[in-house]
Protein backbone atom coordinates (compact mmCIF):
# COMPACT_ATOMS: atom_id res chain seq x y z
CA UNK A 1 0.00 0.00 0.00
CA UNK A 2 2.76 2.11 0.71
CA UNK A 3 4.44 1.70 -2.41
CA UNK A 4 1.14 2.64 -4.42
CA UNK A 5 1.19 6.08 -2.26
CA UNK A 6 4.61 6.67 -3.21
CA UNK A 7 3.62 6.12 -7.18
CA UNK A 8 0.65 8.17 -7.08
CA UNK A 9 2.59 10.99 -4.94
CA UNK A 10 5.45 11.15 -7.54
CA UNK A 11 2.65 11.38 -10.56
CA UNK A 12 1.51 13.95 -8.89
CA UNK A 13 4.44 15.49 -8.39
CA UNK A 14 5.97 14.98 -12.03
CA UNK A 15 2.51 15.76 -13.23
CA UNK A 16 2.79 19.44 -11.02
CA UNK A 17 6.65 19.95 -11.41
CA UNK A 18 6.36 19.65 -15.37
CA UNK A 19 3.39 22.19 -15.80
CA UNK A 20 5.58 24.63 -13.79
CA UNK A 21 8.38 24.16 -15.78
CA UNK A 22 7.07 24.34 -19.49
CA UNK A 23 3.92 26.75 -18.53
CA UNK A 24 4.55 28.88 -15.43
CA UNK A 25 8.06 29.94 -15.30
CA UNK A 26 8.73 32.74 -17.79
CA UNK A 27 11.16 32.01 -20.63
CA UNK A 28 14.88 32.70 -19.92
CA UNK A 29 16.06 36.12 -21.59
CA UNK A 30 18.75 35.04 -23.60
CA UNK A 31 17.74 30.99 -24.80
CA UNK A 32 14.08 31.58 -25.04
CA UNK A 33 12.03 28.33 -24.69
CA UNK A 34 15.07 26.01 -25.68
CA UNK A 35 16.03 26.84 -21.80
CA UNK A 36 12.58 24.70 -20.29
CA UNK A 37 14.91 21.74 -21.61
CA UNK A 38 17.29 22.16 -18.56
CA UNK A 39 14.04 21.21 -16.35
CA UNK A 40 13.98 17.70 -17.41
CA UNK A 41 17.52 17.55 -18.36
CA UNK A 42 19.47 18.48 -15.10
CA UNK A 43 17.23 15.81 -13.31
CA UNK A 44 17.75 13.36 -15.51
CA UNK A 45 21.86 13.77 -15.08
CA UNK A 46 21.36 13.58 -11.15
CA UNK A 47 19.48 10.49 -11.31
CA UNK A 48 21.66 8.87 -13.43
CA UNK A 49 24.73 9.62 -11.06
CA UNK A 50 22.65 8.74 -8.20
CA UNK A 51 21.24 5.41 -9.68
CA UNK A 52 25.13 4.33 -10.67
CA UNK A 53 26.22 5.68 -7.47
CA UNK A 54 23.57 3.39 -5.64
CA UNK A 55 24.98 0.53 -8.06
CA UNK A 56 28.61 0.95 -6.18
CA UNK A 57 27.52 1.05 -3.05
CA UNK A 58 25.28 -2.17 -3.33
CA UNK A 59 28.29 -3.90 -5.23
CA UNK A 60 30.74 -2.97 -1.97
CA UNK A 61 27.88 -4.12 0.20
CA UNK A 62 27.33 -7.30 -2.06
CA UNK A 63 31.39 -7.85 -1.71
CA UNK A 64 31.21 -7.27 1.99
CA UNK A 65 27.79 -9.61 2.99
CA UNK A 66 27.48 -11.79 0.22
CA UNK A 67 23.95 -11.19 0.40
CA UNK A 68 21.66 -11.08 -2.99
CA UNK A 69 19.59 -8.53 -1.68
CA UNK A 70 22.26 -6.42 -2.35
CA UNK A 71 22.64 -7.37 -5.77
CA UNK A 72 19.26 -7.08 -6.64
CA UNK A 73 19.42 -3.22 -5.41
CA UNK A 74 22.93 -2.84 -7.77
CA UNK A 75 20.98 -4.12 -10.81
CA UNK A 76 17.89 -2.33 -10.02
CA UNK A 77 19.80 1.10 -9.66
CA UNK A 78 22.25 -0.22 -12.69
CA UNK A 79 19.06 -0.34 -15.25
CA UNK A 80 17.16 2.84 -14.35
CA UNK A 81 20.67 4.48 -14.48
CA UNK A 82 20.63 3.46 -18.14
CA UNK A 83 17.47 4.86 -18.68
CA UNK A 84 18.12 8.34 -16.57
CA UNK A 85 21.57 8.59 -18.52
CA UNK A 86 20.27 8.14 -21.89
CA UNK A 87 16.95 10.80 -21.11
CA UNK A 88 19.72 13.13 -19.69
CA UNK A 89 21.65 12.57 -23.32
CA UNK A 90 18.48 13.21 -25.02
CA UNK A 91 17.50 16.16 -23.39
CA UNK A 92 20.98 17.70 -23.84
CA UNK A 93 21.26 17.31 -27.55
CA UNK A 94 17.22 18.55 -27.93
CA UNK A 95 18.63 21.91 -25.74
CA UNK A 96 22.27 22.01 -27.37
CA UNK A 97 20.92 22.23 -31.25
CA UNK A 98 18.72 25.25 -30.60
CA UNK A 99 21.45 26.72 -28.36
CA UNK A 100 25.25 25.95 -29.81
CA UNK A 101 23.86 24.63 -33.33
CA UNK A 102 24.72 20.71 -32.54
CA UNK A 103 22.96 18.01 -31.71
CA UNK A 104 26.15 16.59 -30.52
CA UNK A 105 30.18 17.33 -30.49
CA UNK A 106 32.49 14.74 -29.98
CA UNK A 107 35.39 16.90 -28.90
CA UNK A 108 33.07 18.15 -25.96
CA UNK A 109 34.48 16.18 -22.69
CA UNK A 110 31.44 16.03 -20.87
CA UNK A 111 29.28 14.70 -24.13
CA UNK A 112 31.90 11.70 -24.45
CA UNK A 113 32.38 10.89 -20.80
CA UNK A 114 28.61 11.04 -20.62
CA UNK A 115 28.58 8.34 -23.88
CA UNK A 116 31.16 6.75 -22.33
CA UNK A 117 28.73 6.40 -18.56
CA UNK A 118 25.96 5.17 -20.94
CA UNK A 119 27.87 2.43 -22.42
CA UNK A 120 29.37 1.36 -19.53
CA UNK A 121 26.38 0.63 -18.10
CA UNK A 122 24.94 -1.05 -20.66
CA UNK A 123 28.10 -3.04 -20.76
CA UNK A 124 26.89 -3.72 -17.06
CA UNK A 125 23.87 -5.19 -17.48
CA UNK A 126 25.01 -7.33 -20.32
CA UNK A 127 27.66 -8.57 -18.71
CA UNK A 128 25.46 -10.08 -15.98
CA UNK A 129 24.08 -12.05 -18.34
CA UNK A 130 27.56 -14.01 -19.11
CA UNK A 131 27.11 -16.06 -15.74
CA UNK A 132 23.34 -18.93 -14.36
CA UNK A 133 25.10 -18.36 -10.90
CA UNK A 134 23.78 -15.83 -9.00
CA UNK A 135 26.84 -15.18 -6.56
CA UNK A 136 29.50 -15.52 -9.15
CA UNK A 137 27.17 -12.80 -11.05
CA UNK A 138 26.79 -10.63 -8.02
CA UNK A 139 30.77 -10.62 -7.56
CA UNK A 140 31.59 -10.23 -10.55
CA UNK A 141 29.34 -7.54 -11.35
CA UNK A 142 29.91 -5.77 -8.19
CA UNK A 143 33.62 -4.94 -9.74
CA UNK A 144 32.23 -4.13 -12.97
CA UNK A 145 29.76 -1.72 -11.51
CA UNK A 146 32.64 -0.27 -8.89
CA UNK A 147 35.01 0.37 -12.04
CA UNK A 148 32.61 2.24 -14.33
CA UNK A 149 31.65 4.21 -11.16
CA UNK A 150 35.40 5.81 -11.70
CA UNK A 151 33.26 7.90 -14.82
CA UNK A 152 30.95 9.18 -12.08
CA UNK A 153 33.20 12.32 -10.98
CA UNK A 154 35.19 12.14 -14.24
CA UNK A 155 31.33 13.12 -16.12
CA UNK A 156 30.41 15.51 -13.49
CA UNK A 157 34.15 17.36 -13.21
CA UNK A 158 35.02 17.21 -17.05
CA UNK A 159 33.45 20.62 -17.18
CA UNK A 160 35.81 22.44 -15.08
CA UNK A 161 38.57 19.89 -15.94
CA UNK A 162 38.50 20.47 -19.71
CA UNK A 163 37.60 23.51 -22.01
CA UNK A 164 34.33 22.73 -24.57
CA UNK A 165 30.55 23.75 -25.08
CA UNK A 166 29.39 22.55 -22.19
CA UNK A 167 28.47 24.65 -19.49
CA UNK A 168 29.73 24.77 -15.92
CA UNK A 169 28.02 22.67 -13.43
CA UNK A 170 24.77 23.94 -12.66
CA UNK A 171 24.58 22.41 -8.78
CA UNK A 172 28.07 21.91 -8.17
CA UNK A 173 28.13 23.04 -4.30
CA UNK A 174 25.56 24.30 -2.02
CA UNK A 175 27.35 27.98 -2.50
CA UNK A 176 25.93 27.63 -5.76
CA UNK A 177 22.29 26.60 -4.57
CA UNK A 178 22.21 29.09 -1.58
CA UNK A 179 23.83 31.97 -4.32
CA UNK A 180 22.47 30.78 -7.53
CA UNK A 181 23.28 32.76 -11.24
CA UNK A 182 20.06 32.56 -12.42
CA UNK A 183 16.49 33.96 -11.47
CA UNK A 184 14.95 32.49 -8.28
CA UNK A 185 11.85 31.32 -9.54
CA UNK A 186 14.28 29.33 -12.59
CA UNK A 187 15.89 27.40 -9.29
CA UNK A 188 12.49 26.71 -7.56
CA UNK A 189 11.52 25.24 -10.56
CA UNK A 190 14.57 23.03 -11.27
CA UNK A 191 14.58 22.02 -7.58
CA UNK A 192 10.70 21.11 -7.91
CA UNK A 193 11.55 18.91 -11.35
CA UNK A 194 14.46 17.27 -8.90
CA UNK A 195 12.33 16.47 -5.81
CA UNK A 196 9.69 15.18 -8.71
CA UNK A 197 11.95 12.89 -10.78
CA UNK A 198 13.47 11.62 -7.15
CA UNK A 199 10.16 11.07 -6.06
CA UNK A 200 9.50 8.47 -9.10
CA UNK A 201 13.27 7.20 -9.16
CA UNK A 202 12.37 6.35 -5.49
CA UNK A 203 8.93 4.79 -6.46
CA UNK A 204 11.09 2.93 -9.47
CA UNK A 205 13.46 1.37 -7.73
CA UNK A 206 11.17 -0.34 -4.85
CA UNK A 207 9.50 -2.13 -8.03
CA UNK A 208 12.53 -2.83 -10.01
CA UNK A 209 13.97 -4.31 -6.87
CA UNK A 210 10.57 -6.24 -6.30
CA UNK A 211 11.11 -7.85 -9.80
CA UNK A 212 14.99 -8.58 -9.34
CA UNK A 213 13.67 -10.50 -6.21
CA UNK A 214 10.91 -12.26 -8.29
CA UNK A 215 13.06 -13.31 -11.09
CA UNK A 216 15.56 -14.76 -8.43
CA UNK A 217 12.94 -16.78 -6.93
CA UNK A 218 12.06 -18.34 -10.60
CA UNK A 219 15.85 -18.38 -11.00
CA UNK A 220 16.03 -20.52 -8.06
CA UNK A 221 13.04 -22.82 -9.20
CA UNK A 222 14.32 -23.66 -12.45
CA UNK A 223 17.96 -24.52 -10.80
CA UNK A 224 16.59 -27.24 -8.43
CA UNK A 225 14.21 -28.61 -11.56
CA UNK A 226 17.31 -29.16 -13.43
CA UNK A 227 19.50 -30.40 -10.59
CA UNK A 228 16.42 -32.68 -9.67
CA UNK A 229 16.06 -33.84 -13.24
CA UNK A 230 19.99 -34.35 -13.51
CA UNK A 231 20.26 -36.59 -10.20
CA UNK A 232 17.02 -38.96 -11.53
CA UNK A 233 18.73 -39.10 -14.91
CA UNK A 234 22.20 -40.17 -13.03
CA UNK A 235 20.02 -42.86 -10.94
CA UNK A 236 17.87 -44.19 -13.87
CA UNK A 237 21.53 -44.61 -15.91
CA UNK A 238 22.79 -46.24 -12.56
CA UNK A 239 19.76 -48.50 -12.34
CA UNK A 240 19.89 -49.77 -15.97
CA UNK A 241 23.46 -50.73 -15.76
CA UNK A 242 23.03 -52.40 -13.01
CA UNK A 243 20.37 -54.06 -14.39
CA UNK A 244 22.40 -54.95 -18.21
CA UNK A 245 25.03 -56.12 -15.64
CA UNK B 1 6.19 30.60 -32.37
CA UNK B 2 9.57 30.05 -30.90
CA UNK B 3 12.18 27.99 -33.28
CA UNK B 4 12.84 26.01 -30.10
CA UNK B 5 9.89 24.73 -29.52
CA UNK B 6 9.41 21.53 -31.06
CA UNK B 7 13.07 20.20 -29.79
CA UNK B 8 11.07 21.38 -26.28
CA UNK B 9 8.52 19.00 -26.89
CA UNK B 10 10.68 16.34 -28.41
CA UNK B 11 13.10 16.78 -25.37
CA UNK B 12 10.31 16.56 -22.34
CA UNK B 13 8.10 14.31 -24.46
CA UNK B 14 10.29 11.60 -24.93
CA UNK B 15 11.58 11.59 -21.53
CA UNK B 16 7.53 12.00 -19.76
CA UNK B 17 6.74 9.48 -22.08
CA UNK B 18 9.99 7.08 -21.87
CA UNK B 19 9.52 7.34 -17.76
CA UNK B 20 5.59 6.66 -18.23
CA UNK B 21 6.82 2.89 -20.66
CA UNK B 22 8.94 2.16 -18.43
CA UNK B 23 6.97 2.70 -15.42
CA UNK B 24 4.00 0.38 -17.04
CA UNK B 25 6.53 -2.25 -18.33
CA UNK B 26 8.02 -2.86 -14.72
CA UNK B 27 4.33 -3.01 -13.69
CA UNK B 28 3.78 -5.47 -16.01
CA UNK B 29 7.17 -7.37 -15.73
CA UNK B 30 6.36 -7.53 -11.99
CA UNK B 31 3.02 -8.61 -12.34
CA UNK B 32 4.27 -11.70 -15.13
CA UNK B 33 6.71 -12.48 -12.65
CA UNK B 34 4.83 -12.97 -9.61
CA UNK B 35 2.31 -14.84 -11.61
CA UNK B 36 5.14 -17.17 -12.96
CA UNK B 37 6.44 -17.59 -9.47
CA UNK B 38 3.46 -18.87 -8.57
CA UNK B 39 3.01 -16.12 -5.72
CA UNK B 40 0.35 -13.72 -7.58
CA UNK B 41 -1.49 -12.03 -4.91
CA UNK B 42 -5.05 -12.44 -4.55
CA UNK B 43 -7.28 -9.84 -5.75
CA UNK B 44 -8.24 -8.50 -2.38
CA UNK B 45 -4.95 -8.51 -0.84
CA UNK B 46 -2.16 -5.83 -1.24
CA UNK B 47 1.37 -6.21 -1.94
CA UNK B 48 2.02 -2.67 -2.46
Amino acid sequence: MKTRILGAVALLAVAAASVNALFIVPADLNQGEAQRIMYVHVPSAWLAYLSFGVTALAGIGYLWKRDLRLDHVALSAAEIGVMFTAFAIWGGMMWGQPVWGVFWQWEDPRLTTTALLLALYVGYLLFRRLTDDPHRRAARAAVVGLVAAVDIPIVHFSVEWWRGLHQGPTIGSPDRILNPAAPMQFVTALLAVLGAFTVAWAWLMIRRYQLAAAEARLEDAARRTRVAAARRATVAAARAEEATR
Amino acid sequence: MSDALPFVVAGWGVILGGLALYAVTLLRRLAAARRAAGDEPAPHEDRG
